[in-house]
């Protein structure tokens, strides 16, 4: 485990593959909701493949039992694959865009200040505020924005954590969707 | 072949081997209905509640081990299937519900009898659909059926909108292999993880074995069996469990938990090892979990992974196939005798006989001699089906069962209302057996509507209604922990012998214990339904207790006579 992550060592990061189908996210948050597993983050989006989705949830495991979620995911037949990723090397993201007060030049400087301190820019300038994009580990995300705070923070968003495993462990599946044959009517079905 | 969906429902259901139904029109699911007139091999039963077509679609599954169907109109019709679905959920219970949806056009809208049924069955289903497309449907059964049957049972909803129902395409069978990439259930165990269980087994001292429906879903009676023979171990069972070992062997214990056998509760409480197949640690079952069972090391063998770990910290856990398990476990586990513990149990379940009110004289007539005698009268070789409350703990104590899926009950859920017509649709997947709906008053009439689709089919039933006049569970509980404020549990019920009247079922009272050979006699003359109403002592209790959230050693336990 390289540095990074001894930080986080009280946080579990699973990733999971799940088909790209209408209600998968919500059976999803409908599993977390009902066996009450209290969780960090969720968040959702695209792969290389259109028919995969791949989520990131992050556990607090003095909360919840990271072993038991991933079991409990199996049991959704839309899920494919699940993987405790903290458990080996691995990449974590989180990405923050941060409207910041800016009227007076003080708070400009010190902005831009902090902003060199951290893999962050500004992405927006305008005469009463700005907005910081960070993209960063989340506790570089959160060290930032504690340090953005004194200057007074307007609004804010994150989208919540997306992780990869370091190197060749890779997490991907072989699973293609049913081949739709055509009909004699034009239309399309499943065989 | 062009077909609407409709008939490509009807199709379907043909493939899978369908031959009845239970459901209730409407306007959403008509197009299917008409469909039906063309397929005369499967027959449809009318219900009277569409709660009813879902535990009748259960009962069936469960006495059969086939998927039960169950079909409803949108709306209402499909939330009212709800109960019975959130039943076959709790206990694995293989049914395929078939909803019809208002248009594609109008879904969102708010249309007359559009409801979410997706969206509102999730959490009780074990997948679900809406089908968008008529070329999806016939695939989309199939995985149904597929998904419903396979893994650890459970309930699947289709949602079909009207006009998918009605909409034609080519129909073309989808003969080709299921792929479910997400769906894997679990079968063999690791060799490692088998012989390190079998180490356990082979060392334990005191061990016993917790039995439950799984052993019935994977089929592993034999094995099972041959497990508690070859290792000496005695056997509980779970409620659900009955029958997955005859239970006059005498390595069995009969059922734990909170009615329990005092012995099997003891048992575990003293036992060095639990070896526990195909069950999930209900808190029905393990009473206090801080002191349940801390004397044991615990094997727990399920299919369904998230069960391992969940309620109780095991030593050693085994997702996979009961059967393949236990083939894989036994060439392992060594030939043994456990004298001195069988004969600590021996001494438990002494004391218990000594306790057993059916041993008593009393000039009442008791819910648990009325279960005993109808065990002895129908030679213990019935399908009980019974509802929920002390009735239903009467049953897994007085009716033991020789035979694997001969008693049906709804454990997980107690859902009141389950017994009439669950029996009815055990009757349906099991002709040729005596079936028995053993029911309270309080759960009878939740769901006595179906008398009249017993009565409509002839369905040769014997419903043995147990009046005590009250919701005799919850007085129960109103006794011991509400300093007797029987708030809501009085009844006052209808003629029970008059309403069988009015639908034409042949009925009988029963007041006194000599009467119930002849209540079995008539019951069992009559043709199509008969019901027998055994008006039973009020204030019965069902001992043993384990309060809820205590110790399982700590019972409440029935006087000895010489303590009275």
């Amino acid at each position: 485990m390289d540095q990074e992550q001894l930080q986080q060592t009280e946080k579990q990061t699973l990733v999971a593959l799940v088909e790209n189908k209408p209600g998968v996210l919500n059976r999803v948050a409908s599993l977390f909701r009902r066996r009450n597993f209290n969780i960090d983050s969720l968040t959702v989006g695209r792969t290389h493949k259109p028919h995969i989705s791949r989520m990131t949830i992050v556990v607090d495991v003095k909360r919840a039992n990271a072993n038991l979620i991933a079991a409990n995911l199996y049991k959704l037949i839309n899920v494919i694959e699940v993987r405790n990723i903290s458990q080996e090397p691995y990449v974590s993201r989180d990405l923050a865009l941060v409207k910041v007060r800016a009227e007076d030049p003080d708070a400009r400087n010190a902005t831009t200040t902090i902003c060199e301190r951290y893999p962050a820019r500004i992405v927006d300038v305008g005469p009463k505020v700005l907005i910081v994009e960070i993209t960063a580990q989340e506790d570089v995300v959160e060290a930032m924005i504690d340090e953005l705070r004194p200057i007074g923070i307007v609004e804010m968003v994150r989208t919540g954590v997306v992780a990869m495993g370091r190197g060749t462990r890779i997490l991907d599946t072989q699973y293609e969707p049913p081949v739709l044959a055509t009909s004699t009517n034009g239309q399309r079905y499943s065989v | 072949m062009l077909l609407s969906g409709a008939e490509i429902i009807m199709e379907c259901l043909l493939r899978e081997g369908v031959e009845v139904m239970f459901g209730y029109p409407g306007g959403a699911i008509l197009p299917t209905y008409d469909a039906m007139t063309k397929y005369p091999q499967i027959h449809h039963v009318l219900v009277r509640h569409e709660q009813g077509a879902a535990h009748m679609a259960d009962g069936y599954a469960r006495a059969t081990g086939r998927v039960g169907v169950a079909i409803a109109t949108s709306g209402p019709g499909a939330t009212n299937l709800i109960t019975g679905i959130a039943t076959a959920m709790m206990d694995s219970s293989p049914i395929v519900c078939i909803t019809g949806q208002v248009p594609r056009g109008a879904i969102g809208t708010d249309a007359f009898q559009e409801t979410d049924v997706t969206g509102v069955s999730l959490p009780v289903t074990k997948h679900n659909y809406l089908v968008a497309d008529v070329n999806e449907l016939a695939y989309t059964i199939r995985e149904a059926f597929h998904i419903a049957r396979t893994g650890r049972p459970g309930p699947v909803l289709i949602d079909v909108p009207k006009d998918v129902q009605i909409e034609k395409t080519e129909f073309i069978y989808p003969e080709g292999e299921i792929v479910l990439p997400g769906y894997r259930p679990p079968a063999r165990a690791d060799e490692e993880t088998v012989r390190a269980a079998a180490d356990m087994i082979n060392r334990a001292e005191r061990p016993i074995i917790l039995a439950g429906q799984g052993i019935l879903k994977s089929r592993a009676m034999r094995e099972l069996q041959e497990l508690a023979e070859r290792a000496g171990i005695p056997v509980a069972l779970t409620l659900l469990g009955k029958g997955a070992i005859p239970e006059g062997h005498p390595l069995v214990l009969g059922m734990m938990g909170m009615h329990g056998e005092a012995a099997c509760n003891l048992a575990i409480q003293e036992a060095d090892l639990l070896i526990a197949l195909g069950m999930r640690f209900d808190d029905r079952v393990t009473g206090n979990l801080k002191t349940y069972a801390v004397n044991a090391r615990k094997i727990h063998v399920d299919i369904d992974a998230a069960e391992i770990n969940k309620n109780v910290r095991v030593d050693l856990g085994i997702a996979g196939d009961l059967r393949t398990v236990l083939a894989q476990l036994l060439p392992s586990v060594e030939t043994k005798t456990h004298p001195e513990w069988i004969a600590r149990i021996r001494d438990w379940q002494e004391d218990s006989d000594e306790r057993d009110i059916v041993h008593q004289q009393t000039d009442k007539l008791l819910g648990a001699q009325v279960i005993n005698d109808l065990w002895k009268y129908t030679g213990g070789e019935a399908v009980t089906v019974t509802d929920v409350g002390q009735h239903q703990m009467l049953e897994a104590q007085y009716y033991p069962h020789q035979r694997p899926s001969t008693m049906l009950t709804s454990g997980g859920l107690g859902t009141m209302g389950f017994g009439l017509p669950a029996a009815i649709g055990a009757k349906f997947g099991r002709p040729d057996e005596e079936v028995w709906a053993i029911v309270g008053d309080g759960g009878f009439q939740m769901t006595m509507c179906e008398l009249a689709t017993a009565a409509q089919e002839k369905v040769d039933i014997n419903i043995a209604v147990l009046n005590n006049a009250f919701l005799g569970m919850v007085r129960q509980w109103q006794e011991f922990f509400y300093e007797e404020r029987y708030q809501a549990t009085p009844m006052y019920n209808p003629d029970f012998c008059k309403l069988a009247e009015a639908y034409g079922i042949p009925s009988m009272r029963v007041t006194q214990r000599s009467q119930i050979e002849e209540s079995v006699a008539f019951a069992r003359s009559t043709k199509g339904p008969a019901l027998i109403e055994y008006v039973i002592e009020k204030e019965e209790i069902v001992y043993p207790m384990v309060p809820a959230g205590a110790d399982l050693h700590n019972m409440l336990r029935r006087p000895k006579p010489e303590e009275k």
